[in-house]
């Protein structure tokens, strides 16, 4: 038997959404982003205050804070990188599976902040790509929930790519459909 | 507590022990190798039995002798504070007898001072840098080395592979940042000059 109706039928219309297989793809990414909360320092608090229920990051479908790099795809670096914790915030990202992303949350994530010493990573962007950076020393939870939008729409217009790491080499792998 | 009795004390046990100029509490100088039994005799006989801090001090390359260690003792009994300073005899490897051995608390204090200063602590148990990561190659306290850092390379060689960078020097670009002053909208601190920075360098 099957399905031998081409044309239009009016039975099953309002039923059937018809889009790209990309489109579907960064729905789905961008209203399941595990955050990695790589808190540091102060900002961390502040991190804290947008998981908890006055500000409640849920509402934005990103609340599942994973401590474990392989169960998160977006590492919040919250905090001051030293030289020697930039080692560890290298490997943690590392060990996400892709599609991943990184957030840097403040002024000492983003560029060192206030801390211009022998001893602070000037930016975290140094050792990690980089997608949003917030500003404020520390944001208010406000300013990362916004942040964490920014990233959603991110991922919305994102290329149809599926990334991931291969014999340690990103690869891009087009979705056709 | 008396400071000239407890001096006079002390002088008698060790004739290198001389009084240190001081603004706030009674100040002590004795010789690196006396420092161990000199805060023995004060935890024991003087009541001094709480090891409030121990650091090192750099006068600088043009002072000899150039690094002390400086140990605070407060005795928990009679609530008096007492300042101890030892000179290291060498300038260029400063060593001091470690205090583990009389208030285990010196450990970490006496980590970081060596960390910080290049002070070798003999008789420590565990002489690792505390702050810097092992194999960093300078002592960032010391009078010779920038605020802005020295160029080395990252502590891990992965990582550094990976990213192509190295720990570089953050000049303050126009710092120290202070306050202008007036309304809290005009008041967050700013440098006076911002033309420079890692790229531009100072004119």
């Amino acid at each position: 038997m099957g399905n031998t109706e081409y044309a239009y039928n009016s039975k099953v219309e309002g039923e059937v959404i018809v889009t790209r297989a990309d489109a579907v793809v960064n729905w789905v990414r961008r209203h399941s982003v595990w955050p990695m909360p790589m808190g540091l320092a102060c900002c961390a608090i502040e991190l804290m205050a947008a998981g908890g229920s006055r500000f409640d990051i849920a509402r934005f479908g990103m609340e599942v804070m994973r401590f474990s790099p392989r169960q998160a795809d977006c590492m919040i670096v919250a905090g001051t990188v030293t030289y020697k914790m930039a080692e560890v915030v290298r490997r943690i990202y590392d060990q996400m599976a892709e599609p991943k992303w990184v957030v840097a949350m403040g002024a000492c994530a983003s560029s060192g902040g206030m801390y211009r010493s022998y001893a602070t990573l000037q930016g975290v962007d140094r050792i990690v790509p980089v997608d949003i950076y917030i500003s404020g020393c520390p944001p208010r939870p406000e300013a990362l929930l916004d942040g964490m939008m920014l990233l959603q729409e991110k991922i919305r217009t994102e290329g149809a790519s599926l990334r991931r790491t291969f014999r340690g080499r990103t690869v891009e792998t087009k979705v056709v459909g | 507590m008396d400071a000239a009795a407890l001096l006079a004390d002390l002088q008698a046990a060790f004739p290198g022990a001389a009084p240190r100029p001081s603004a706030d509490m009674p100040g002590l100088d004795v010789p690196a190798a006396d420092l161990p039994a000199a805060v023995t005799r004060l935890r024991d006989a003087h009541g001094f039995d709480l090891l409030a801090d121990l650091c090192g001090v750099d006068r600088g390359p043009a002072v000899s002798p150039r690094f002390s260690v400086v140990v605070h003792l407060l005795g928990s009994g009679h609530h008096a504070y007492l300042r101890v300073a030892a000179a290291c005899p060498d300038d260029a490897a400063p060593e001091a007898p470690s205090l583990t051995a009389v208030h285990p608390g010196a450990d970490w204090h006496e980590r970081e001072a060596f960390d910080m200063f290049g002070i070798r602590f003999a008789g420590h148990p565990d002489l690792r840098r505390i702050l810097m990561w092992d194999g960093y190659p300078h002592h960032p306290l010391r009078k010779e080395f920038p605020l802005a850092g020295m160029p080395v390379d990252l502590p891990a060689a992965d990582v550094a592979a990976v990213t192509g960078r190295r720990v570089e020097p953050a000049p303050m670009m126009g710092g120290p940042f202070v306050s202008p002053g007036g309304t809290m909208a005009k008041a967050e601190p700013v440098a006076r000059d911002e033309s420079w920075n890692e790229e531009n360098p100072k004119p």
